[in-house]
């Protein structure tokens, strides 16, 4: 009899989940196989396919335009994440407290996180223009001649890390702002009558207890950027020069420009391979965090 | 337990029903197919019709359908900027259009991958058509390896447009057919006014614009077998010759000056003496608020024109073989086409026939509009190699580096040189 309801129940289980299943196979689960199937292949897209072994993948480990785009992505990274962090946060610290238009503060921070990347790349493209910008208008009232941001080697990735950062600070904040009314007022509570200092708080109390939520939102974050791909290909298109193609910029390069689609899987399953590899050192650093 | 029966029976015979939809769909054309007396489905794939031409197409197609009331035509329009994506999707999904679009750039690589259709031996048999009808250099332009794998239907070429109300400013003789680079950068040099932000002459800096640059000094991005050969002092002084207008003489903007205004609308503002672009501009520039005209290209040791075309190709894998090329011959050589682009002021048909291109020809502006047949003598196709996109892309960074002063041009076409030898090797 127990097996009977077993049954039935995955039965059921079968039922409910088949229309979300069969979207899943078809426009991920498919994908994602072929996707490794191809990396082995010659596949030019239009003509036939040939397995051609690893190639693909040695030639991508010599390939120097593979790493300039890894490195660019890196760069990316390093110079996002801790802006998202610590904006994040320090918003989240901010809309946590009792105050005025709370509730139109917070919608407003989020109000970029749902905005189409499309339309926040074109708006930033203009506040970047160095001759009729806004930012190097505000920086010539107190005197200073801006960089042609976008348009310079040095500042084009400063420029779209700092475009991605303001759109991302408010999905940031909001699972900051989870995590902090998780932490019980009691600890506060215990900490100001044992005379501790708001900042003394800060660092002894809410930095310690928001650990599992910043682990998730740096993983989030982390795997975010290294699919990097509308603001560059919008603001930059990978230029000047190069200097701020992306992985996932080069990958669509060659699928769809040079008609390598063999190579630009093997591509994705190396940035594939990346994620999931700094996913699970996280995991493990957590698991001792944790413990 | 019966009714749980139902619903998942239910359920199945709707997700079939889903994705019969689009089986069905194509189960119909092959039917159609099949039958030699009944109608011949087939279907076009268009980028230049859309979004502007989409009713001269419609009449277009309505003509031939008269003339050839046993075929039907069903057009299909993307804007070129996705065009390519599908079409490639479609290709690579066994489900190509019949008949389809290719622009001159994009042809050597859907010829040189087999997905093109041969119709050398349809022309041959054709009685009526005869290559004479067509602009010869255009029509042997989809060629390839000595194959007619395309039907030109188009063409366009880049000319020298110049704003008259600044050359008289500035006090300068306007371009003449014989014109050299140092004659418009003597006339750049007068017009530019720093301070008001106007610059003598604007050309892009990138691989489409080098290689026509390159022609008008004698030299070659590459040499007759195909092998990179882009650094030698023909192609240096071409390079610096682009570059230094920026950098050096101040006479064309520089990227930043640009900040992201098109060329076309600096011109239309009055900033700029010079603007080499393509003859599509015509329309655009039309009702500009300050008298213009276009001439010949400078050249250097020689001229050389930009030239580009669109073409009609018939998928390798379309069993209405016959039918599509019919429509492709049409779009290319019937007069009535022909007609119905000069009166709209669509792309130029690339007929010989002078008496369908007069009221081209009569149109102003600009007033030298014979400067566009005249082109067409000193013509310069794109290279034909492989991997040309890919070529590009890495071209236009080098010279964006050079442009920027990360780079000297003698090094950019060192690196050029050993990039293009590698990627031409993969």
């Amino acid at each position: 009899m127990v097996s009977m309801t077993k049954k039935k129940t995955f039965f059921w289980l079968c039922v409910f989940l088949l229309p979300n299943l069969l979207g899943f196979l078809t426009f991920i689960g498919v994908p994602i196989v072929s996707s490794l199937v191809i990396s082995f292949t010659d596949w030019d897209l239009l003509g036939s396919m040939s397995f051609n072994g690893i190639e693909n993948y040695i030639r991508l480990v010599q390939d120097p335009e593979f790493w300039v785009s890894f490195r660019n992505t890196i760069l990316f990274i390093v110079g996002y994440l801790p802006l998202v962090l610590i904006f994040g946060l320090a918003c989240a610290l901010l809309l946590n407290q009792k105050m005025k238009f709370r509730a139109f503060f917070r919608a407003t921070f989020f109000l970029p996180v749902i905005t189409s990347w499309v339309a926040v790349s074109l708006v930033w493209k203009w506040l970047y223009n160095p001759e009729y910008g806004l930012i190097n208008y505000l920086l010539s009232v107190i005197g200073i001649s801006g960089p042609e941001w976008l348009n310079d080697p040095n500042t084009a990735m400063i420029g779209i890390i700092l475009a991605s950062a303001w759109k991302d600070i408010g999905f940031v904040m909001v699972l900051f702002l989870g995590g902090l009314q998780n932490i019980s007022p009691t600890y506060y509570e215990a900490a100001s009558i044992d005379g501790a200092s708001k900042l003394r708080q800060l660092w002894n109390i809410t930095i310690p207890l928001l650990a599992p939520t910043t682990f998730f939102v740096t993983i989030i974050s982390l795997i975010n950027s290294f699919q990097v791909f509308d603001q560059v290909m919008i603001m930059t298109g990978g230029g000047p020069g190069g200097s701020t193609i992306v992985m996932v910029q080069n990958i669509y390069n060659h699928a769809f420009r040079y008609f390598e689609m063999g190579y630009a899987s093997a591509m994705s399953w190396v940035l594939f391979l990346v994620i999931f590899l700094f996913t699970w050192i996280q995991m493990k650093f957590q698991d001792k965090g944790a413990n | 337990m019966k009714k749980w029966w139902s619903l998942l029976v239910l359920l199945v015979v709707g997700v079939i029903g889903l994705v019969g939809c689009t089986s069905s769909e194509s189960g119909g054309e092959e039917n159609s197919a099949d039958g030699g007396d009944s109608q011949t489905e087939i279907t076009y794939y268009s980028f230049s019709a859309t979004p502007n031409y989409e009713d001269v197409l419609s009449d277009i197609v309505a003509a031939f359908e008269e003339e050839n009331p046993n075929i039907k035509v069903n057009t299909e329009l993307t804007a070129y900027q996705d065009y390519f994506t599908k079409l490639q999707t479609r290709i690579a999904g066994g489900n190509a259009p019949d008949v389809f679009e290719l622009n001159y750039e994009n042809f050597v690589q859907y010829a040189s991958k087999g997905t093109l259709a041969d119709l050398t031996s349809l022309i041959e048999e054709d009685e009526n058509f005869d290559p004479e009808q067509l602009n010869q250099e255009a029509f042997k332009a989809y060629q390839f390896e000595g194959k007619q794998y395309g039907m030109v239907e188009s063409f366009s070429n880049v000319l020298t447009f110049y704003n008259k109300d600044l050359f008289d400013k500035a006090g300068v003789d306007y371009p003449t057919e014989d014109w050299t680079w140092e004659d418009e950068l003597a006339a750049a040099e007068k017009i530019t006014d720093e301070e008001n932000n106007v610059w003598g002459t604007y050309a892009p800096v990138t691989m489409n614009e080098y290689f026509k640059i390159a022609a008008q000094n004698g030299g070659n991005l590459f040499d007759k077998g195909g092998n990179p050969a882009v650094d030698n002092e023909a192609n240096l002084e071409a390079l610096n010759y682009m570059v230094d207008k920026v950098t050096e003489s101040g006479v064309s903007p520089s990227p930043g000056e640009m900040s992201g205004q098109q060329p076309a609308d600096l011109f239309l503002n009055g900033q700029l003496g010079i603007v080499h672009t393509g003859i599509w501009m015509f329309d655009a520039f039309k009702d500009a608020s300050f008298e213009w005209d276009v001439a010949l290209e400078a050249g250097n040791t020689q001229k050389a024109h930009h030239f580009f075309a669109n073409g009609l190709a018939v998928s390798a894998d379309t069993d209405k073989k016959e039918a599509a090329y019919k429509f492709a011959a049409f779009m290319s050589a019937s007069e009535e086409v022909a007609k119905l682009r000069v009166e709209n002021s669509w792309e130029l048909p690339a007929i010989t026939n002078e008496d369908i291109l007069q009221p081209y020809l009569e149109q102003t502006p600009p007033e030298n509009r014979q400067a566009v047949f005249n082109a067409l003598d000193t013509l310069v196709l794109p290279p034909a190699v492989d991997n040309w996109s890919k070529i590009s892309d890495i071209t236009n960074q080098e010279f964006e580096k050079a442009l920027n002063g990360d780079k000297t041009t003698e090094d950019v076409l060192k690196t050029l040189q050993s990039e293009y030898e590698d990627i031409l090797s993969e």
